[in-house]
């Protein structure tokens, strides 16, 4: 670590977890201007609970983690408003009505689009991914008029969605292309029992099938789909999640080094002095190891934002996430990970074992280094595990006997819940 | 002929069987047995049903689906309808009871429908007293079933409901009921063995300690029980457990806030200014209670220097020098790190002990400071017994949630919550840097405590005025609450980064 000179003013692009986590740590400690730049909200708000607010659970505002004086309060400066064009010589934004935002450090932290692949019909009315709140607003919008909806790609989002529609009482088709749910992350064992979960919820789980096309009625709105195998499905809405990417259109041709997101280097600077990219639109140019080069999460999103707040405030900072964790939920079953689990692990580095009790719904995989023992990961699922144990085993590289054999420490499931207890059998 | 829905079936059972009891406040009923107990059964089977038709055929999980869609749920024309109709009633009860045909001469209407089930557990006529207990017991137990249904894959929700549905029904209602037939010489004294002063803010008043006093063994055991409960039995178990041993288990307030309150409780507000509200109001019925029952039993002692075994000068002495230990054990133990909470507990003692020292130095044999001494217990049976737990603390459910009374106004809650913030082992705990901010543990605060806030920075969640429902813990979808007992240490965590970055 080294002493930098704190910036004058601080303009951030993006009010997600990344940009709001960076100007809140900026704030704790210093008084610089800080402005906050978003076409999307006004407000600060948790993308991930977008699919609550379509299922009734809560109310928009309730997805808002801060009450909306807390930004003036804070002097932090909110700005509504689309950039149309960075201009990296003059330092100046441009928006969209034409006014233009001078800028002395540049934080882009604009986050992801949803991916579209080039389906024929994929631009009819009513063909639509789920990640900002327009998309939201766009989905309620149709709702009504949905009997059967189609899912297209099998990750976290696609699930949601098919959660929030079977809320609403229509009939889900989940398209997958792989041969089972989410099954580059999750093994065999875990991507099996969510297979049978999502149809056990009645929703129309294909694996093995891809997208062909889409077909629109005579106002250009979509009424059937028709995949690879030819199989033709009624959808008056489909939703395609096949991942997101970077979305970065507005800083083409500014002199940011690009890739598929905005190229940093480990301190999140880009190739042009004061600016900085960070969350969902950073792309490492030399990723950590075993991690991707673009790690559209929340949790990075939050942990980029915490170290660049250090790196502009007083100490230059690396971005150095701690052990690997993450967490989701398949309509009734929670997920929760710690260190790393593969789904196709190589036989020399990683061994694991697979526990589950008689109760359905409930799995724990270890994995382990096959030669000394000592934990690489864990893969719950159904049941809860503790995230400062699981990271203080893996930081002290503790054996998979020793973590099996105190691993009531490590349970998070609320009281009078069963305790697992994941035996090996004698090998 | 069209088939109808279990859900449209089941509301016509159940209405059918409310009609016919509310029929009782116009008509005149020859045999009440046949329609009280075919009305309660219909209210019962219609109430089944249609909990069968909301969880019967989906699988276990959270069933939060549409919340904020219904009109009943959200505020809308039926959450008013159902709050102006609860209002009514709690106001019929406490100030007109005639028009539920309550008399001392014998009642009539809905009052004297439940006179053979009166006379079955307590040997006397129904009153319309009888008829509120009859009719809150058979709520919580009804919408207990609903709750275990709903959360039927979560063991803790699961033993709560069914503690709270046994303390109602055992504690609040059978014993009672059952001692005042088996001693029917005696005067009336509380029974309920659970319901503790403060929240029994008669508990010390003149008549009730007299009638204890008279009350032989029975009346007796009930004084020290009472008393014990209050000074031994409650914080040990709040040390242990926190104050949801009392709040979400045994609480006949708490239970049908948990039941039959539990679709509102996400209409609880979050604000920080509604916080800072609830601070004072709830620390202000605290210190009203404290003087009251102060100057009550000071009064008492006026009156009847032989029946006690303290002059009140000892007493008020006493009481004195029992709140400055408790200050300064206070000062003592809290002196890094006092914050708002320990503030305003030291801040109510204050107010009290200034409070307690004038009524002894302005009052005489029948004035408290200014006023007539029975002045100040009719006030808080008005503002704070009728009105506020009652009339705003149930009426008002589908407006300001389940739990406005517990939140506001109990000071037992306000007396817990100081000892659950500052000398107890129970807290929510958050799983490291595992939450999305997303906001449903806010949101299903009961308590309107913005679990959110701390979770999201990775801080376990030490509040005065959690209850310890564990909902917050059952709707996170990231698995990141848990509600738990464990060592003082660390018990308030204070991270400025959440678990997960290396910094």
């Amino acid at each position: 670590m080294s002493k930098t000179t704190p910036p004058q003013s601080v303009v951030i692009i993006g009010n997600g977890i990344s940009g709001i986590t960076l100007a809140r740590h900026l704030r704790k400690k210093s008084a610089i201007p800080i402005r906050i730049i978003s076409e999307e909200t006004p407000y600060f708000f948790s993308r991930t609970a977008l699919m609550y607010v379509f299922m009734g659970h809560m109310r928009f505002e309730d997805t808002q983690p801060y009450e909306n004086d807390f930004w003036k309060k804070n002097n932090i400066q909110l700005i509504h408003k689309r950039i149309t064009r960075v201009d990296t010589q003059k330092k100046l934004l441009l928006t969209q009505d034409a006014t233009e935002i001078s800028y002395d450090t540049l934080v882009i932290a604009c986050g992801s689009k949803p991916n579209r692949f080039g389906w024929p019909g994929q631009d009819l009315k009513a063909v639509q991914g789920l990640y900002h709140k327009q998309d939201l607003e766009q989905l309620e919008k149709w709702s009504s008029s949905i009997k059967e909806a189609t899912i297209v790609g099998g990750g976290l989002i696609g699930v949601e969605l098919a959660e929030m529609l079977h809320s609403r009482g229509k009939k889900v088709h989940f398209l997958v292309r792989e041969k089972s749910f989410w099954d580059h992350i999750l093994p065999k064992e875990e991507s099996e029992m969510i297979n049978q979960h999502i149809l056990a919820h009645g929703i129309d789980l294909q694996l093995n099938t891809e997208l062909h096309s889409i077909e629109g009625d005579e106002r250009d709105r979509a009424k059937t789909i028709v995949t690879k195998k030819g199989d033709r499905i009624p959808s008056q809405w489909v939703g395609l999640t096949v991942g997101v990417s970077p979305n970065i259109d507005f800083i083409k041709n500014s002199g940011l080094e690009l890739g598929r997101g905005v190229k940093v280097n480990c301190y999140l600077e880009t190739n042009l002095k004061d600016i900085y990219a960070i969350g969902d639109c950073a792309e490492q140019t030399q990723p950590l190891p075993q991690r991707r080069s673009i790690e559209a999460v929340w949790y990075t999103g939050r942990m980029m934002g915490e170290t660049l707040a250090q790196t502009l405030l007083e100490n230059k900072t690396p971005y150095t996430p701690g052990h690997w964790f993450n967490s989701a939920k398949f309509f009734d079953i929670e997920y929760q990970t710690y260190g790393m689990v593969s789904a196709h692990p190589d036989a020399e580095e990683e061994a694991q074992f697979f526990w589950k009790p008689k109760k359905a719904n409930v799995s724990l995989r270890f994995s382990y280094h096959p030669v000394s023992e000592k934990l690489l990961g864990v893969l719950a699922l159904g049941t809860r595990i503790r995230h400062h144990v699981f990271d203080r085993w893996l930081e002290e590289e503790r054996t998979l006997n020793y973590v099996l054999t105190h691993f009531s420490e490590a349970a998070f499931d609320p009281e009078f819940y069963p305790n697992f207890k994941p035996k090996r059998n004698a090998i | 002929m069209t088939f109808l829905s279990l859900k449209k079936t089941s509301l016509i059972i159940g209405l059918t069987g409310l009609l016919l009891l509310l029929s009782a406040l116009g008509f005149e009923y020859s045999n009440p047995e046949l329609f009280l107990s075919s009305s309660l059964i219909l209210i019962a089977a219609g109430s089944l049903f249609y909990f069968a038709s909301l969880y019967g055929n989906q699988l276990s999980g959270i069933k939060n689906n549409q919340v904020w869609f219904h009109a009943l749920s959200s505020r809308g024309d039926w959450g008013w309808l159902l709050g102006l109709v609860l209002t009514g009633f709690y106001v019929a009860i406490y100030w007109f009871p005639e028009v539920l045909g309550y008399s001392q001469e014998g009642s009539s209407g809905l009052v004297q429908l439940f006179d053979p089930l009166s006379y079955l557990l307590n040997g006397k006529p129904a009153t319309q007293w009888f008829l509120y207990g009859s009719l809150y017991t058979f709520a919580i137990l009804l919408f207990g079933v609903k709750f275990i249904w709903k959360y039927r894959h979560n063991r803790y929700q699961i033993i709560r409901t069914l503690s709270v549905m046994f303390f109602q029904f055992g504690f609040a209602f059978m014993i009672p009921e059952l001692l005042s037939k088996l001693n029917p010489e005696l005067d009336y004294f509380a029974k309920d063995l659970k319901n503790m002063w403060p929240l029994n803010y008669y508990f010390l008043d003149e008549w009730h300690l007299t009638n204890l006093l008279n009350g032989g063994n029975l009346g007796m055991f009930f004084l020290i029980f009472g008393l014990a409960l209050i000074f031994v039995i409650s914080p040990i178990l709040t040390y242990f457990y926190g104050k949801r041993w009392y709040c979400s288990w045994v609480c006949g307030c708490g239970a049908l806030a948990e039941t039959a309150g539990d679709p509102f409780r996400q209409l609880s507000s979050k604000k920080i200014s509604v916080w800072k509200f609830e601070r004072w109001m709830i620390h202000a019925v605290l210190v009203f209670v404290f003087i009251t029952t102060i100057a009550t039993v000071w009064s008492f002692l006026s009156a009847h220097p032989n029946q006690s075994f303290m002059t009140k000068e000892q007493f008020i002495i006493g009481v004195v020098v029992f709140l400055i230990l408790i200050m300064a054990t206070l000062f003592y133990w809290k002196r890094n790190g006092f914050d708002k909470d320990a503030r305003y507990g030291l801040l109510s003692i204050g107010i009290i002990i200034i409070a307690i020292l004038s009524v002894h130095l302005f009052s005489g044999k029948d004035h408290i400071l200014f006023f007539p001494s029975y002045k100040f217990q009719q006030w808080y049976g008005f503002g704070i017994g009728a009105a506020f737990s009652g009339v705003l603390g149930v009426g008002f459910y589908p407006i300001l949630g389940s739990r406005v009374w517990c939140r506001f106004g109990c000071p037992m809650a306000a007396l817990l919550g100081m000892q659950q913030r500052l000398l107890s082992r129970f807290r929510i705990t958050t799983n490291g840097g595992q939450c999305i901010s997303c906001g449903n543990c806010s949101t299903y605060c009961e308590m309107g405590i913005d679990v959110r806030a701390y979770a999201q920075r990775g801080e376990n969640i030490v509040r005065s005025s959690c209850v310890g429902c564990g909902v917050c813990s059952a709707v996170c979808p990231r698995g990141v609450l848990k509600l738990e007992n464990d060592t003082m240490e660390n018990r308030i965590t204070d991270v400025p980064y959440p678990l997960g970055n290396k910094l």
